[in-house]
């Protein structure tokens, strides 16, 4: 006889049905990304995904962990996959096989391994590579020329020189250098008036991959993996202080809608900011982390020398769970006002 | 009248699994050559045996009497011979003895002489002895004993008597069936507690998910004329909890701090109102009670047993299959592996499951935590189970107690749900466990302190004692050496003061000594938790079970019954 304790039903849920909901609920905004930006997208999972796994079951087998219920519960993939995303396409290879492999190997298994890790680990690995690599981290290719697969992959694995093919940059860079050149002499309009770079609400091409996402994200909330508490409250910050600034001087800030489907804006608040590990538990903690991570990227991505700020607001945020949470403690059954 | 319904928080929705055994009717099970009837069968008192080896008893007699308020009477459940009373197995997951009584049935049934009582006519003190008297316990499971629930609180007036139909655990059917066969009965009962705690209204709660009981209790309540309301509320477990049902019914909230007379509410189940009635209008005590067989079994159904039947004899009505490898005592949701099957039938017997591998498959490998929060959206109790199971885990048992571990009802709603496999309830229940053995031992240590004050004191005085011989001793040389009195020896005079005290002090090391072999003894019986956090093992899960048990009595008996009611109605549907 197993030995089983009550209760002897359970739900048929596990970690790794988690994740691989959340891996189906990026296919949409991978699909788009890899249409209108190059398949180069595809490598860079594929090199994400190889390192996180190898890495993932070097950490085990030095932890003397069992490889299989923990290499099969497609945390680490989640995390490759996050991490491909984040970065630029045609990035070289080893770049995120640093990156992938940094965020197992410390933001995951020196913390303590699944589940205990602090900090977001694709979020640990874009900032240190950022902050490493800056150069690299910011070379995006041009929306308007796209480079054929096999282009694509020649710049990945460093067979053509990195040309100024490269010196593309995400729209929402494109738009704070432009007003930053302009001195006020242009605004928003002007800028985003340029069809090659800059498309119906955002980027070109990218507003695209962000609508993929927000698909992504609905269906992951209707299947209840995720609630709505914090990606709501993500969308809601960068959404009321894009907002207020819009409407203060709308030639120099770009309305809400441009925030909201650019850069990590999408990203950030269905797969990123829901990461449960790393994020606030209590249904009020989660609408201040949420909240504060949303209006902190807007700030950092507008105001700070970076090209974006989720990672750095979300990282920042994953540094306050701890003292969220133990002043948002719901009231228990019979204990309300 | 349209009820305006509640909800609470969390809760689950496993398949029911109820509609095999609902298809028979209740049938009455054949009695056995031998009853084995546990004398403890109530939260509270231990009953005192009024028999012995070799009597007769008639079917109905008490054999067990209350030994105080919070108690209740256990009888002979057909007539026969005494032919033990000693200690067997009982039907609790730590399989341990309790004090039983043996009965060789006689197959004649022999009723003893029956009284029916007009309640109306009497005082309603007396009302509540007969039932004590009866031993009319909580039937849901929570064996809670139902007169000292029948006392309205002074200062709070009673609006809501909720009486439980609810049923929410998987596989279980016997208040279902009891409420389409019996709904008279048990109307006529909630119509006893209703004129001992007069409430405002009365609600009768009954899961949607059992439509035929609502209609039959619906139908008996026009019947005979009440004004009580029968109520379907939405099929979501635990909403037979008392506190949940309380809550959709009346939208009060009992915390675990109160009881739900200090609210104005109280709470019964439907088998107990009908075994209240039975015992008022009949001078039936409790003697027997329905039991669902079913899970992995050939005749799934309802019937009706005599307490003392031995579960295998139970479980060779319901003919379980070749692949059964446990039977579960309760739901699935709360219940536990029987131990052991010559274990009896007891007033808390609701269900016996037949499970098999397919059934209740073995656990996923447990995970580690990932924090999605499913086990705190599922608490009825709007706990943070990952929280708690972290604090348990780590022991850090004051912070456990925080966040508020003894709220949870270890209802399994967490353990249902989490996504990491993880056995959620185990810990907690562990972790009860320690805490409760922690205070014991901090009583434990009270005691060795004043053994050792005690100790002290005397070494103390002996050395005076001797001091003062030597003294004297020295005295009697000089007074020898010179024959003229010197300066005073020490003053005989002051040498019965330590007398006296010492006499006190002995009394009390004797008070001391005793309670502490006492204390002892107990302690042999529960062997001590090891240390290891292995929770998932066999062993320490008897072992804490074993602790739970005693202690859970002894904070019963005290005389602050009620904190003790409210502990145990959250446990279950009473
Ligand atoms: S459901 Fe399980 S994994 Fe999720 S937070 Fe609760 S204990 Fe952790
Ligand atoms: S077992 Fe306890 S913690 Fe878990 S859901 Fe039930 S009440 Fe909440």
């Amino acid at each position: 006889m197993d030995f089983i304790t009550p209760p002897y039903l359970t739900q048929n849920v596990s970690v790794r049905r988690v994740m691989l909901q959340v891996l189906a609920a990026l296919i949409p905004g991978i699909a788009a990304y890899a249409w209108l930006l190059g398949p180069a997208v595809l490598m860079q999972i594929a090199i994400a995904t190889a390192t996180a796994l190898l890495a993932e079951a070097a950490m085990l087998k030095l932890q003397d962990k069992p490889l299989g219920p923990f290499l099969g519960d497609g945390s680490a993939i989640v995390t490759a996959w996050l991490i491909a995303l984040a970065f630029p396409p045609l990035a070289p290879w080893w770049l995120i096989v640093v990156g992938t492999a940094f965020a197992i190997v410390v933001a995951k298994h020196l913390y303590g391994g699944l589940g205990q890790n602090p900090f977001n680990p694709a979020m640990i690995a874009f900032a240190v590579c950022i902050v490493s690599f800056p150069a690299l981290m910011s070379q995006w290719p041009p929306i308007n020329a796209q480079a054929n697969f096999v282009d694509q992959l020649a710049l990945v694995f460093g067979q053509s020189p990195r040309l100024d093919a490269l010196s593309g940059a995400t729209p929402l860079d494109a738009l704070k250098t432009a007003l930053k050149l302009g001195e006020g002499s242009t605004s928003v309009a002007t800028v985003t008036a340029d069809a090659a770079v800059f498309g119906r609400i955002a980027g070109h091409g990218w507003e695209w991959v962000a609508a993929g996402y927000l698909l992504g994200g609905i269906w992951l909330w209707g299947r209840k993996v995720i609630g709505w508490h914090v990606s709501m409250s993500f969308l809601a910050g960068m959404t009321l202080i894009s907002g207020a600034l819009w409407l203060w001087n709308p030639a120099h800030f770009a309305n809400p809608l441009f925030h909201l489907f650019s850069g990590g804006s999408m990203l950030g608040a269905f797969f990123i900011v829901t990461d449960p590990v790393s994020g606030c538990t209590t249904p009020r903690g989660k609408l201040i982390f949420g909240f504060s991570a949303g209006l902190l990227a807007y700030l950092i991505r507008v105001f700070g020398g970076y090209p974006d700020g989720v990672a750095f607001a979300v990282l920042l945020l994953n540094l306050c769970v701890p003292i969220i949470d133990l002043y948002t403690q719901p009231p228990i059954f019979g204990m309300k006002k | 009248m349209l009820q305006r319904l509640f909800k609470f928080k969390g809760g689950v929705k496993p398949a029911t699994n109820k509609a095999p055994s609902v298809q028979a009717p209740i049938r009455i099970a054949p009695i056995p050559p031998r009853l084995v009837v546990p004398l403890h069968q109530s939260i509270g008192g231990q009953p005192t045996p009024l028999v012995e080896v070799g009597d007769r008893v008639l079917k109905g007699q008490r054999i067990g009497a209350a030994d105080k308020w919070v108690s209740a009477a256990v009888h002979a459940p057909t007539s026969g011979t005494v032919i033990a009373v000693e200690e067997r197995v009982a039907a609790h997951p730590s399989g341990l003895p309790t004090l039983s009584v043996v009965i060789e049935t006689d197959g004649q049934d022999a009723w003893i002489e029956r009284h029916s009582f007009d309640h109306a006519s009497l005082e309603p003190e007396r009302v509540r002895e007969i039932l004590r008297d009866s031993g009319v316990v909580g039937l849901g499971g929570a064996v809670f004993p139902s007169h000292v629930k029948l006392t309205p609180a002074a200062s709070v007036p009673m609006d809501e008597l909720v009486i439980n139909g609810a049923e929410c655990e998987p596989f279980m059917t016997c208040d279902d069936l009891l409420m389409r066969e019996r709904a008279e009965g048990i109307v006529r009962g909630v119509a006893i507690f209703r004129d001992l705690l007069r409430p405002k209204r009365v609600l009768i709660g009954i899961e949607d998910n059992k439509p035929e009981a609502v209609a039959a209790m619906q139908a008996a309540v026009e019947a005979l004329g009440e004004n009580f309301e029968v109520v379907a509320v939405p099929t979501r477990y635990p909403a037979g909890g008392a506190k949940q049902l309380i809550r959709v019914l009346t939208g009060k909230e009992v915390p675990a701090s109160k009881r739900s007379p200090e609210m104005g509410v109280q709470c019964f189940n439907v088998a107990t109102a009908y075994s209240a009635w039975r015992a008022i209008a009949f001078g039936e005590p409790v003697i027997s009670r329905i039991v669902t067989l079913t899970g992995n079994v050939e005749q799934p159904g309802n019937w009706e047993i005599l307490l003392g039947t031995p579960m295998q004899e139970v479980i060779a009505l319901a003919g379980p299959k070749a692949d059964t490898n446990r039977f579960v005592m309760g739901g699935p949701m709360m219940g536990f592996d029987l131990p052991d099957l010559s274990a009896p039938v007891v007033k808390a017997t609701n269900c016996i499951i037949a499970g098999s591998p397919a059934l209740f498959p073995p656990p996923a490998p447990e995970m580690p935590c990932i924090r999605c929060g499913a086990c705190a959206l599922a608490c009825p109790h709007e706990l943070q189970p990952f929280e708690l199971y972290w604090f348990s885990r780590s022991r850090n048992f004051g912070k456990a107690q925080e966040y508020n571990l003894f709220d949870c009802i270890e209802c399994g709603c967490c353990s249902y749900v989490c996504p990491s496999h993880i056995p959620l309830v185990q810990y907690f229940r562990f972790a009860k466990s320690e805490i409760w053995s922690r205070e014991r031992d901090k009583n434990m240590a009270d005691a060795a302190k004043a053994r050792f004050e005690f100790r002290n004191e005397r070494d103390e005085r002996e050395k005076a004692e001797k001091a003062e011989r030597l003294a004297k001793a020295a005295a009697a040389k000089a007074a020898e050496k010179k024959p003229a009195p010197a300066e005073t020896p020490p003053a005989p005079a002051e040498a019965p003061a330590p007398q006296t005290v010492d006499a006190e002090a002995a009394k009390k090391a004797a008070i001391a000594a005793a309670m502490e072999r006492a204390r002892l003894q107990r302690e042999a019986a529960q062997p001590k938790n090891t240390d290891g956090l292995t929770i998932a093992q066999r062993k320490e899960i008897a072992e804490i079970e074993k602790r739970r048990a005693p202690l859970q009595a002894q904070q019963q008996t005290t005389p602050n019954a009620d904190a003790a009611q409210t502990q145990n109605s959250q446990k279950d549907q009473q």
